[in-house]
């Protein structure tokens, strides 16, 4: 059994900068990460960045996680574990880890828990056909391993992912049929929108998909138009000659470890699902177990780079670390309500609420 | 193949089955995870079951915060038995 003093699980955005505040503060860090390499949603992201200029705002995303990486690198008393999968948290604190072919063990004084998000499905005939892709899983597939899913691809969703998975999606000479949004206006940025305008694909708004067509995998879809109160308009029905169905729909925190860890959970929406109960330190009610990024609530790689150094310097704070980590942390908490202000931040404002302790 | 649309892709859970289940008496999900093994497949319900607590909440009229959810159990993902077998060296 290994034992070290913080223990971070899921090096994204948010694990890299709480492993990099509470390593500065004096502490012992374990940052685990199931990929092969640091970085989390990040890896994929060719685009640049929207968010806070303090975090690297106006770079790419992969570059972001270079320089997150190179300073987690840096500091001799993270210790680092890619290629493991964090199997599960037990009452008695003992987190169980595959690492590449091996079952380890693993205690710690304090737990991070920043696993990210997953995609969420849709409910429509046939969404078990070969061709039904998440958004996130296209992208992986195109920008980390160079395969492209298809030939022409219906996208579902025009909030940003949608948008801008649609746009990689054109620069790797795939065809983007249309974009079709549930809601009346679509959700994503301006920027990103106009970008796959420009190119001539349609963002079709009140319309939704109806089924998936094919036999051993898609060969079409059927999509019809909304009315005001979200129902399908009979009669709209359009199919599409497309070989791939890709669903930017949304994502939910990834949370099993905290259930297995027995924190309070609630389903609030505007956080994407099932989240857990949190003070102001990101600690959630069960002592010890500290929350940041998508896992605590669905939103950008700023807010989970700001939450990551929140928990990172509580956690260490919570040990008897202390070099000027109150002071810091109050800086970081005023830099994420600046964030958070505003009409874009209402949604996570309202999230937020709910989950107070 | 006829057309068919899963809840829980992963056990192969439709949505005529869980609404059956739903008409048949059921209430909870615990209940129609023990009936039918839906979110107990390699994705651990990650993907379905807020989707199975949506139709849950449809079929009684109440809103998905209301609907009770079982817990997540270890081991969060498939693992091969011999992981286990063979122990740890410094356990
Ligand atoms: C297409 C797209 C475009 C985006 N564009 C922007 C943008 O322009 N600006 C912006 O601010 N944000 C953007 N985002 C959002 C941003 O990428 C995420 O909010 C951010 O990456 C969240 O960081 P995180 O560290 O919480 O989670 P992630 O980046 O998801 O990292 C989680 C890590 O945890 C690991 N993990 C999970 N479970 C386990 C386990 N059991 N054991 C071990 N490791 C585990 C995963 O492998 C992963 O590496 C975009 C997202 C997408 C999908």
């Amino acid at each position: 059994m290994q034992s070290t003093e913080i223990a971070i699980i899921g090096g994204g955005p948010a694990g890299m900068c709480a492993a990099q505040a509470a390593a500065e503060q004096g502490a012992r860090v374990t940052l685990i990460d199931r990929g092969k390499q640091l970085g989390g949603q990040l890896v994929k992201q060719t685009h640049r960045f929207f968010g806070s200029e303090y975090e690297y705002a106006g770079i790419r995303g992969i570059h972001i996680a270079n320089i997150l990486e190179d300073a987690v690198r840096k500091l001799d008393n993270i210790e680092i574990k890619i290629d493991s999968t964090v199997l599960a948290i037990y009452g008695d604190g003992v987190i169980t880890i595959e690492e590449g072919e091996n079952y380890k063990k693993l205690t710690s004084k304090k737990t991070i828990i920043s696993t990210g998000a997953s995609e969420k499905m849709l409910v429509f005939t046939n969404n078990d056909l070969p061709g039904v892709y998440g958004a996130g899983a296209v992208q992986t597939l195109m920008n980390e391993h160079g395969v492209i899913p298809g030939e022409n691809v219906l996208m579902i969703g025009a909030g940003n992912i949608g948008l801008i998975v649609s746009y990689q999606l054109i620069q790797a000479g795939v065809k983007v049929a249309a974009v079709i949004e549930a809601a009346p206006q679509f959700g994503g940025y301006h920027v990103h929108a106009a970008k796959i305008k420009r190119i001539g694909v349609p963002i079709l708004t009140s319309h939704t998909i109806k089924e998936a067509i094919g036999k051993e995998f898609v060969e079409g879809a059927v999509i019809c138009r909304l009315d005001a109160n979200w129902k399908q308009i009979a009669g709209t029905e359009k199919k599409l000659d497309v070989d791939v169905i890709c669903l930017a729909v949304g994502l939910s925190p990834l949370v099993e470890l905290l259930w297995h860890a027995g924190c309070q959970m609630k389903y609030v929406p505007q956080p994407g699902g099932y989240v857990a109960l949190r003070d102001r330190d990101l600690q959630t009610t069960v002592p010890g177990i500290y929350i940041a990024g998508d896992a605590s609530g669905v939103e950008e790689a700023s807010s989970a780079m700001i939450e990551g150094k929140i928990a990172g310097l509580s956690a260490a704070e919570a040990l008897g670390y202390n070099k000027n980590a109150s002071h810091m942390k109050a800086k970081y908490m005023e830099e994420i309500n600046i964030l958070r202000a505003g009409n874009v931040g209402k949604k996570v404002r309202e999230g937020l609420k709910m989950l107070a302790v | 193949m006829s057309a068919k649309t899963y809840i829980c892709r992963c056990e192969d859970v439709t949505l005529a089955e869980v609404q059956q289940m739903l008409k048949d008496g059921a209430q909870t999900m615990e209940e129609i995870k023990r009936l039918s093994r839906c979110t107990m497949g390699p994705c651990q319900g990650r993907i379905c079951r807020i989707l199975l607590a949506q139709e849950i909440a449809k079929n009684s009229s109440r809103n998905v915060t209301e609907i009770d959810v079982p817990t997540y159990r270890a081991p969060g993902k498939p693992i091969k038995l011999g992981l286990i077998a063979c122990g740890e060296e410094d356990a």
